[in-house]
């Protein structure tokens, strides 16, 4: 217990400094929604018009154009990065929203979803890449 | 009488004069509110369209998954695209696309500590707007001129 300002802290001295609050997560979920946001601002522009641009291809242009190396690196991180930043939205969505047991029940059957899809189309990028 | 079900719910009981428990409304209260205003506005939308572009993600691993498996699947997938339908939802889902990252990115200014005066909050409200709808026209030239 610290004094300080006459307040009474409840918090020790290294719990105050470490920042990581009585949920043991800190600001962890926050700064990689921002970090995630930041990576996918070139590759949602980069993505949209790539694809804008392929309107008119045929299966056998659109897949060539897939497998070249940065493409298809790009095309990973934008699926990755993505349903990452998805599943933490929707996370604080249900936390905002919803109450008792379905909260968990919700946030992790989004997250599972998030992740299957994620490697799912991870899954068809590298088919289609290597 | 309400059940109550959730702790918090004890702070917001009252009674009414002849004894009767009521809910007493949760505060700030959302019909005090005009939901059309810039701020809140911009917030729900923002929320909505984040929502939106998740559902979207979808059709994304659809068409990657079609493009994988070969160009029948592909065909498929390119003539829902093209339909009516497929056409209403990839305008919906650029708009959507495009007005999320433009409020993201407005999101990101206030976290660097910018922004927070009202009229900074109208003028980046409304470049958000206008910069979406910008960007969602020019993505659809940019796909008309690809066909």
């Amino acid at each position: 217990m610290t004094e300080q300002h006459g307040t009474v802290r409840l918090q020790s001295s290294l719990a105050r400094v470490r920042g990581m609050g009585s949920a043991k997560g800190g600001t962890h979920h926050w700064w990689m929604q921002r970090v995630t946001s930041i990576a996918l601002l070139p590759l949602t522009i980069w993505f949209v018009f790539a694809v804008a641009g392929h309107t008119g291809s045929t299966h056998a242009e659109m897949v060539t154009w897939m497998a070249r190396p940065l493409n298809a690196v790009l095309l990973l991180s934008f699926v990755l990065i993505s349903f990452h930043h998805a599943a933490a939205g929707m996370q604080v969505i249900i936390e905002d929203y919803v109450r008792g047991e379905m909260r968990m029940f919700l946030i992790l059957a989004v997250k599972a979803a998030c992740w299957i899809l994620a490697l799912v189309s991870a899954l068809a990028v590298l088919r289609i890449a290597i | 009488m309400p059940i109550i079900k959730d702790a918090r719910e004890t702070l917001m009981v009252g009674r009414r004069t002849d004894g009767t428990r009521v809910n007493r409304p949760l505060s700030p209260h959302l019909q005090v509110y005009d939901l059309m205003q810039m701020t809140s506005g911009m917030s729900v939308l923002s929320r909505n369209t984040g929502i939106a572009w998740t559902l979207g993600l979808v059709f994304l691993v659809w068409w990657l998954v079609a493009a994988a498996a070969g160009p029948e699947a592909f065909a498929r997938v390119q003539w829902f695209f093209s339909s009516f339908l497929g056409i209403l939802v990839l305008a919906g889902l650029t708009a959507v696309a495009w007005f999320h990252t433009f409020a993201g990115l407005r999101h990101l200014y206030w976290d660097f500590g910018h922004g927070y005066h009202l009229p900074e909050v109208m003028k980046t409200g409304w470049a958000a707007i206008i910069a979406s709808g910008v960007m969602t026209v020019l993505t659809w030239l940019v796909a008309l001129i690809s066909w």
